[in-house]
């Protein structure tokens, strides 16, 4: 397919780097009695083919609306008010129920939070599996269905007798690998995959870790992985998109997420990584995030930054690319052009 | 069978069989607490009827005598507890010197075969309800219409009996007002059996009308809650047709608590089945049992309840046994 240049502010096209997925000006919110909860500020931006993007923030900053947002799954009383969600250039916002249908999975697959409460309990895991491939390949023999699911099994590291079992019938992280093998069954360009292992015991964690390392380079897919645990994104992520109250505020590769974090936000972030090494006090800037129904105008992060100035109380900051490929939201950087 | 071990059944046979010990006794036991002599009651009741009895002393003495009720308690429960095992029940009080199996074994089919229809139409279409009126996906409008078919629950089940009788049997001449069958000869012919349906399809009409709003709202309240299940949400995000996912995520999983109140109102059948069958003059137990107490028939009466006793708790085993078979979390396998 042919890469097409982007207008979207977060990362710009570059040569040589197919852009699978490309989300645009995503805005989700919550409409409540007391009104509405802006849990997704006009989100942009785009991965890459083959690469894993992590999407990191503090609890409630709203990752899993976004991924919702994107699988078109938002529960009531959520809404998608504005967005474009394009997959290999085709907007899967806007199709109709069945063309919706047809994508989804093919184009877009869910590696679901915790996964324990993921599969259907009165379902064995081949029936489950095999509901996607029916679903979508038409009626194929069962022997051909079985080797299929088989061969999925082995990718993922799991024994073939669990193709009998019922899910209540395995552990945690045979259940994470069961959806895991169920998210790669189509062979998706892009998956979603939301704290696929924070349920897991640390030792689980990193094996189940590892295992979706491993499909990603056997099939080449790309991946959005979210998650709290910033060690973990460390060793799996190639970019790291910072969310913080529904806006983006820091994409950058990962190296630099770590070393060289710009935003103020991301840098508390990394200050506040626990270290095994030494005790260092537990880092808490003053104040909450703000309540999302009305959000201060300028910087969503203005209430909690240590380095707020005036303008950052009137304009939000638009992203720039402070360096190659490493874009940031805050006036720290370039006040200058961001007023032009 | 899955699930299922061969010490369970048999322990869980052993618990049916101590159940209906504990009610036989609780049955032996009660009338036995009240004060008074059934033979002494009977003789009055034949002096009340044919004016005088001749000996009426000594008929007593011999009736005591041959009821056994002269001998230790102890051997009274013992002989109670063979008879019981025979279903052997004793004569009718009212009807002597019919036995109450012969009166029971009258009533019986009628009542199973009414209430159980009814009871499973009833589970049926009031789960189809209320998993519509559960379901995010259903069209508004049906979501409007269907509510409608519920307000029949809050009649008083003999008022609408009534009322159904006055429209259809009265008003229209659609339907029988009363009876089981009429004019043919029962018996495997197929004149009787369009007979009994004629006459079975009021009754049966008004016990699904009140009693489907129950399961509706149950089914209802099941589906509210799986809604947001994960599962729900992978099955979705899967692009599974949504017809399936209404039946096998969905309505699967929701109707799972609703088969062990299934298993309890159809054990209940016999003790539900007063009212229809004396507003609809309905030739089953319940007919029998309110006659029974009118008359004041203990035999008859305590027949019936061990009949209920007995109904109850082999629903109750057969539920439990099949669990495993529509719950696959529920085994009762060694670990
Ligand atoms: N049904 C709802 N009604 C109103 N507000 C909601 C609803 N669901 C979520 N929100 C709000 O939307 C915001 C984003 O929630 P979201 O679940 O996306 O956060 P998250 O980043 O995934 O958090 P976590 O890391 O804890 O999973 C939160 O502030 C939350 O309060
Ligand atoms: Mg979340």
């Amino acid at each position: 397919m042919i890469p097409q240049p982007t207008s979207s502010v977060s990362g710009a096209y570059r040569a040589g780097r197919e852009i699978v997925l490309d989300v645009r000006n995503l805005r989700i919110h919550y409409e409540t009695p007391r009104g509405d909860v802006i849990a997704v500020n006009g989100i942009s931006f785009q991965v890459y083919k083959g690469e894993i993007v992590g999407l990191v923030g503090e609890s409630g900053c709203g990752k899993t609306t976004a991924a919702m947002g994107i699988l078109q799954l938002v529960p009531s009383p959520g809404r998608i008010l504005s967005g474009e969600i394009l997959i290999n250039g085709r907007n899967m916002l806007g199709l109709t129920e069945a063309e919706l249908r047809e994508r989804r999975w093919r184009e877009l697959s869910l590696i679901p939070q915790g996964a324990m409460n993921s599969l259907n309990p009165v379902m064995r895991v081949r029936d489950q599996i095999g509901d996607a491939i029916l679903t979508h390949e038409g009626a194929i023999p069962k022997d051909k269905l079985k080797a299929r699911i088989l061969e999925l099994f082995s990718l993922v590291g799991l024994p073939p007798r669990v193709y009998d079992l019922y899910p209540h019938e395995l552990s945690g992280g045979m259940k994470q690998r069961v959806c895991i093998a169920m998210a790669i069954v189509l062979n998706p360009p892009v998956i979603i995959a939301d704290e696929p292992t924070s349920a897991l015991d640390v030792v689980v964690q990193r094996v189940v870790a590892q295992t979706l390392l491993d499909v990603k380079e056997r099939l080449g897919v790309s991946m959005i992985m979210i998650g709290h645990d910033m060690g973990l994104q460390a060793q799996m992520v190639d970019r790291v998109i910072v969310m913080y109250a529904g806006n983006i505020v820091e994409v950058t590769p990962v190296m630099p997420a770590f070393h060289n974090p710009l935003h103020p936000y991301t840098q508390l972030l990394i200050a506040s990584i626990p270290s095994i090494k030494e005790r260092k006090p537990l880092k808490i800037t003053t104040g909450l995030t703000h309540d999302l129904r009305n959000p201060p105008p300028g910087c969503s992060f203005q209430l909690r930054c240590p380095h707020v100035m005036d303008i950052c109380k009137r304009v939000p900051p638009a992203m720039i690319e402070r360096e190659p490929d490493h874009w940031v939201a805050c006036y720290l950087y370039g006040k200058e052009e961001q007023q032009g | 069978m899955r699930g299922l071990t061969k010490e369970y059944v048999i322990r869980r046979f052993l618990m049916f069989l101590l159940t209906i010990w504990l009610g036989a006794t609780i049955i032996f036991i009660i009338p036995r607490l009240a004060p008074g002599d059934p033979v002494a009651a009977m003789i009055s009741r034949m002096i009340n009827q044919s004016g005088y009895i001749e000996n009426s002393a000594q008929l007593i003495e011999a009736w005591r005598k041959k009821f056994g009720l002269d001998d230790p308690m102890y051997i009274q429960y013992l002989r109670y507890l063979w008879n019981m095992v025979r279903f052997d029940m004793g004569y009718s009080l009212s009807q002597f010197p019919q036995p109450v199996i012969a009166t029971l074994r009258r009533g019986l089919p009628w009542t199973i075969g009414l209430l159980s229809v009814a009871t499973i139409l009833s589970f049926l279409f009031g789960n189809l309800i209320g998993a519509l009126l559960g379901w995010r996906r259903t069209p508004k409008w049906l979501k409007r219409i269907l509510p409608l078919s519920l307000s029949f629950t809050s009649i008083p089940f003999f008022m609408l009996g009534i009322i159904l009788i006055y429209i259809f049997a009265f008003g229209l001449n659609w339907f029988p007002f009363s009876k089981g069958y009429s004019d043919s000869t029962p018996g495997l012919n197929l004149r009787f059996i369009v007979d009994v349906i004629y006459h079975g399809t009021l009754p049966a009409f008004a016990i699904v009308l009140t009693s489907m709003g129950g399961w509706a709202l149950g089914m209802r309240g099941m589906m509210i809650s799986i809604d947001s299940e994960d599962f729900l949400i992978l099955a979705q995000a899967k692009g599974l047709p949504m017809r399936r996912i209404f039946t096998w995520y969905a309505v699967r999983n929701a109707v799972l608590p609703q088969f062990t109140a299934l298993a309890l109102s159809l054990g209940g059948i016999v003790g539900g089945s007063i009212l229809v069958e004396y507003i609809f003059a309905y030739p089953g137990v319940g007919y029998q049992f309110y006659q029974a107490i009118v008359n004041l028939d203990y035999t008859v009466i305590q027949g019936i309840a061990f009949l209920l006793i007995m109904a109850t708790s082999t629903a109750v085993l057969v539920i439990d046994l099949i669990y495993p078979l529509i719950d696959p979390r529920i085994t009762y396998q060694k670990k």
